[in-house]
């Protein structure tokens, strides 16, 4: 039996032939193989992966090597003559029984990975997933700690206006920050359509349901980055939903945490305060990349699809039925309610940024109070 | 191979059970629906929980030796102008032992939105285990425009369940059913909501 | 096609000829004529659509079509290919050889013939039309997962209506190749001396039978949650939107099966001819294609793994999937055995026969990779995935559909095709065909989800290639429609063996085949 080491070498060497790859720079440069694991089941997971890789690969090679060897000595061009037999009863019970035991032999180990991987007892922390169109919530739900996470890739370096940054469209304004070497359960569901929630070095990919919980866990050996994106068609933006991990020790996660609590305490202060117009519009305008996929980024919509905010009568009309839309959607609609994802701040920034831009110049300003007062 | 006088009356007869076998598929994908609900109720695939009656709990012994930790979570689904989380984040149960707990709903619109929890269980296994005697998911929540209302539910974990669970998440979503009320053809086919009825009527037993 | 002779055929039976000659007929040739066609335009229209998707792959960012817009290219491929190229392409060959096969003047339901094909092009009017509608056409991917295609707008509606209308097609199309085969064969012609290709389709059709009434209920369900109060499928009104993937996979699951049989039926049949040796185990051929016919109803959900079932449920359906393995290997050790030993020569048919043995077995191979589950949430819904199933799809039902042109071709046309253009295109079509989609196993390796239209920087080099592979291969199957479209014109006259001594009761009748073949049913001994 070979050695789980020896194995995975084997099979990154028939993977670089099979390519014409041999040298393991090459290899890792043009990502031939599974991102390398970070988890115990990530590394059980490439490990099988490894091993039914070459058992397939031993496998293609000898039948086909029958196979042209046939094309090569039994041409007819050769002169060979056809022999006639049509069967053989001796040959076909040992096809039949030597790849069922082949199976067999592979189903040991997948299924002593899959019990692994659906033990989510014990867990040190739990993480609440939500996946929204297109955008995903992190609940911290035993610290009383949440939070949205949303792509940052500016919209210019997607439209080829701006050259693309090194982690182009897996970056997030806040990634989900967990601790080393300690179990996390995550429990997943949706709020709309169904998700997936994949983080290739984990080895988890678990989908995000409406309606249902599903739950799946990680134990991260590593510090570092991790990233991944939504792994189920959700709709327009389905490619633009990434997922971003940050692995910390366990000590720089506490401190962490300790600082997201005071960091809500600071949007209180933020809710109270006063704003200037230019500095409501400012804010504005960042804010505004979460209307960008639907309402595009000059405002005029799709047509037929997602309506324009430019003239609109919403963002022309009442100031507080405006306010209404962006905090609690509009039913039946893509139109999504923002109110548990922005603060008062971003809402009343946003909704002054709409009304003053795009083409709109209805000259409101809104206040986070004014928000705050109808939440 | 069918002689050729006999031929039309052996297409039609073989027609007529071709025919027939596709309307049975045709039903057969309908029926796949009951079906599948019976098949989740068994195994709680997708975390479909049971529903049982506070006596048949009364009658069950309880483990004093096992703790287990129901932890709460709900969200309310697009389209629901709702708040809404569970007032406790978790809580230590004994297996075959009735615990309550509640969740806050507040409706932050400024009209009448009717609600409707769906309730899910994770892990499956655990949830054929689990069992709700009394849920505010059994039936619509109507709350007013600026209404608060803790609702209540009230569950059992069946001693039986499997000795390696020791933490189960309830978790609600509450989804506006203002299309669905109205309406009386619509297909209710969460378990729960079939044993709204003789749930209520096996309560009323019991207390009287 | 046949046109010429079947001109000559019309003036003794008072056939309309031109267009109306073809609205009317009930002539199995002339049907499976149509109905070749009808599979050809759709290729090159899902082949179209496959170009915008890897234009817009070509570089990251996004350059050419909207994400919305690229959704719909995605979803409407994959129904045109499925079900427009591929399926019909299938029932045009039964059309075509089964009764010449079984010695049949005709298929047994000649009238219903007319009907199931004509039912198509007002379908695929319908599908393709939803393009055009206010919000474009469905975009949810071809599978409809419910609740995503419950926001969808009209085009959605129209899509179920269209499916509807190819499902009857195909159940249609399904019972009339199952009376045919049961009451029409031709004295002594028993059901273990019907060529494979037949039974391959014989089991198809039962499958067609089994399944798409099933798909047709379960989009049905879809058409009543959006408009009719209903909630099977929406968790607000308490249904369950797991219960869709359930539901469809149960059908979806066959249905890749009726998309493969019948392509290793065509190959069973173009081997043996060139190998001048009977087909290897032919028994076993026949219990390895019902196995996975019957292995295929219990199997759906590795196609969603990711969904959260339970334990017990991942490993009885990892188990039974990598079952098929054995069957399936079964086949293509009899392949290779008829190859052994025998007279092999290398025309266009069995260059294709030769590469859909290879390249199938490639994704057979990634295919028992995907049902190993641990392993499968790795690989679900990444390009790996859509690398599987191209090489099952397009290098197994694609190409020995193409092998099966070449090969049969003279039999329809009376000419051979150009040996030297057609040859050109195999190697083009199979060599453009790996540049395509063998990357696409790295990348989704590499982590690249599928139905993206914009990625990661990493991703870049790969798909760079894979588009240029597109181009290609889709460039090269001009050149296939220049060899039929030539075979037809004219060229060398085919014997009515047309190859050296091949088995089969087609190739006793002349060449072009008359319109009316076997009127008197030939004695098999």
């Amino acid at each position: 039996m070979l050695s789980s080491r020896m194995r995975t070498a084997a099979a990154n060497v028939f993977s670089g032939i099979a390519i014409g790859l041999t040298a393991d720079v090459a290899i890792a440069a043009w990502g031939v193989n599974l991102q390398p694991p970070v988890s115990p089941i990530g590394h059980d997971i490439l490990e099988l992966h490894n091993l039914i890789l070459l058992i397939c690969l031993i496998i293609f090679v000898v039948v086909f090597s029958f196979m042209f060897y046939s094309l090569y000595a039994h041409r007819k061009s050769k002169g060979h003559e056809a022999a006639q037999f049509t069967h053989s009863t001796k040959a076909e019970v040992v096809w039949t029984v030597i790849p069922f035991l082949i199976l067999v032999g592979m189903a040991i180990p997948s299924t002593a990975t899959l019990i692994k991987m659906e033990d989510t007892s014990k867990a040190d922390l739990t993480v609440k997933i939500t996946g929204y169109q297109w955008k995903w919530q992190y609940e911290y739900l035993d610290h009383g700690v949440g939070f949205y996470s949303t792509l940052s890739t500016p919209r210019a370096q997607i439209e080829g206006i701006a050259p693309k940054g090194e982690h182009y469209l897996l970056e997030v304004d806040k990634p989900l920050v967990i601790p080393t070497n300690k179990k996390v359960r995550f429990l997943l569901t949706a709020n709309d359509v169904i998700h997936a929630w994949w983080i290739p070095q984990f080895g988890i990919k678990k989908d995000a349901i409406p309606g249902y919980i599903n739950e799946m866990w990680t134990l991260v050996e590593t510090p570092g980055t991790y990233r991944g994106q939504c792994a189920e068609l959700c709709g327009r933006d389905h490619g633009f939903m990434p997922i971003v991990v940050e692995a910390k020790s366990p000590a720089e996660f506490d401190a962490w945490l300790a600082s997201q609590k005071q960091g809500q305490a600071k949007d209180t202060v933020d809710a109270a305060k006063v704003w200037s117009k230019d500095e409501l519009l400012a804010h504005g305008e960042k804010v505004y990349a979460n209307c960008v996929a639907c309402h595009g980024t000059d405002g005029k919509g799709v047509p037929g699809a997602f309506p324009a905010i430019a003239g609109s009568l919403v963002a022309t009309g009442p100031v507080a039925a405006h306010v209404g839309v962006v905090m609690d959607g509009k039913t039946g609609t893509a139109m999504q309610a923002f109110k548990n994802q922005l603060s008062d701040l971003d809402i009343a920034a946003v909704v002054t940024y709409q009304r003053n831009a795009l083409g709109n110049n209805t000259g409101d300003i809104v206040q986070p109070t004014q928000v705050s007062s109808v939440r | 191979m069918t002689p050729a006088g006999q031929q039309p009356a052996a297409n039609r007869r073989l027609i007529l059970r071709l025919v027939m076998l596709v309307f049975a598929m045709f039903g057969f994908g309908f029926a796949l629906v009951p079906l599948y609900d019976v098949f989740c109720d068994i195994t709680g695939l997708n975390g479909k929980t049971g529903v049982t009656d506070s006596r048949t709990v009364e009658g069950t012994p309880i483990d004093n030796e096992r703790r287990i930790t129901v932890e709460f979570t709900g969200n309310a689904a697009n389209g629901l102008p709702w708040e809404f989380r569970p007032t406790v984040a978790k809580m230590e149960v004994r297996p075959g032992a009735l615990a309550r707990t509640t969740y806050i709903a507040r409706n932050i619109s400024n009209q009448t939105v009717v609600g409707r929890a769906i309730p899910s269980v994770t892990p499956g296994e655990a949830a054929a285990h689990f069992k709700k005697t009394e849920c505010f998911c059994f039936t619509e929540q109507y709350l007013d425009a600026g209404e608060t209302k803790e609702m209540t539910v009230q569950f059992v974990v069946e001693p039986d369940i499997p000795r390696g669970v020791n933490t189960i998440t309830l978790s609600y979503a509450f989804f506006n059913a203002e299309k669905y009320v109205e309406r009386q053809t619509v297909k209710m086919k969460h378990q729960d909501t079939k044993f709204e009825k003789t749930h209520a009527d096996k309560k009323s037993q019991h207390r009287g | 096609m046949a046109t010429a002779e079947a001109a000559h055929h019309d003036e003794h039976h008072g056939h309309p000829t031109g267009i109306l000659r073809w609205i009317t007929t009930t002539n199995h040739k002339d049907i499976g004529t149509l109905y070749l066609c009808f599979s050809l335009t759709m290729f090159m229209v899902g082949g179209l659509m496959a170009l915008v998707i890897r234009a817009e792959l070509f570089q990251p960012g996004l350059q050419i079509v909207d994400p919305h817009f690229f959704n719909q290219m995605t979803t409407m491929h994959a129904l045109a290919m499925i079900f427009g190229a591929v399926m019909p392409g299938f029932v045009g060959f039964a059309n075509w050889m089964i009764p010449m096969m079984i010695g049949a003047p005709d298929m047994a339901l000649p009238r219903l013939n007319n009907w199931s094909f004509w039912i198509l092009p007002f379908a695929f009017t319908m599908l393709l039309a939803s393009l055009f509608t206010v919000g474009g056409g469905p975009a949810a991917g071809w599978t409809l997962y419910a609740p995503l295609s419950i926001q969808g707008g009209m085009s959605v509606d129209m899509t179920i209506f269209a499916v509807h209308m190819m499902g009857v097609s195909s159940i249609l199309g399904a019972i009339n190749v199952i009376v045919t085969i049961f009451n029409m064969r031709a004295p002594g012609m028993t059901l273990l001396k019907m060529p494979l290709f037949v039974w391959t389709w014989l089991i198809t059709a039962f499958l067609l039978i089994a399944v798409m009434p099933v798909l047709a209920g379960v989009v049905t369900m879809l058409l009543t949650d959006r408009h009719f109060g209903t909630a099977f499928f929406n968790p607000a009104g308490g249904g369950d939107p797991v219960m869709f993937q359930h539901i469809f996979w149960f059908f979806g699951h066959p249905e890749v099966y009726i998309l493969i049989l019948p392509a290793f039926g065509i190959i069973s049949e173009i081997i043996p001819t060139f190998s001048r040796k009977p087909l290897f185990g032919y028994t076993a051929m026949v219990l390895a294609t019902a196995g996975i016919a019957f292995l295929s109803f219990i199997v759906w959900a590795h196609h969603m793994f990711t969904v959260g079932m339970p334990l017990a449920g991942e490993l009885f359906f990892m188990y039974s999937t990598m079952l098929i393995a054995v069957p399936t290997g079964v086949k293509v050790f009899n392949w290779v055995s008829t190859m052994w030993r025998g007279s092999l020569t290398f025309e266009t048919p069995m260059l294709f026969a030769i590469a859909v043995v290879f390249l199938f077995t490639i994704g057979g191979f990634s295919g028992l990779m995907l049902a190993i589950t641990p392993a499968d949430f790795q690989y679900h819904d990444t390009y790996f995935v859509v690398a599987h199933f191209h090489y099952v799809l397009f290098s197994g039902s694609v190409m020995a559909m193409m092998g099966g042109a070449y090969y049969w071709l003279p039999k329809w046309t009376g000419h051979m095709y150009d040996e030297k253009l057609g040859k050109a295109h195999f190697w083009l079509n199979t060599i453009f065909f790996n540049i395509t989609f063998f990357p696409q196993h790295f990348l989704g390796l590499a982590g690249m989800p599928r139905r993206i239209p914009d990625y990661a920087l990493q991703f870049t080099e790969f798909n760079v290639i894979s588009s240029i592979g597109a181009l290609g291969l889709g460039l090269s199957q001009l050149l296939f429609v220049y060899v039929v479209f030539k075979c037809v014109q004219g060229g060398k006259k085919a014997s009515s063996e047309v190859w050296e001594q091949p088995l089969g009761l087609e190739w006793t009748v002349p060449s072009p085949a008359p319109y009316h073949t076997f009127e008197t049913p030939p004695r098999i001994s």
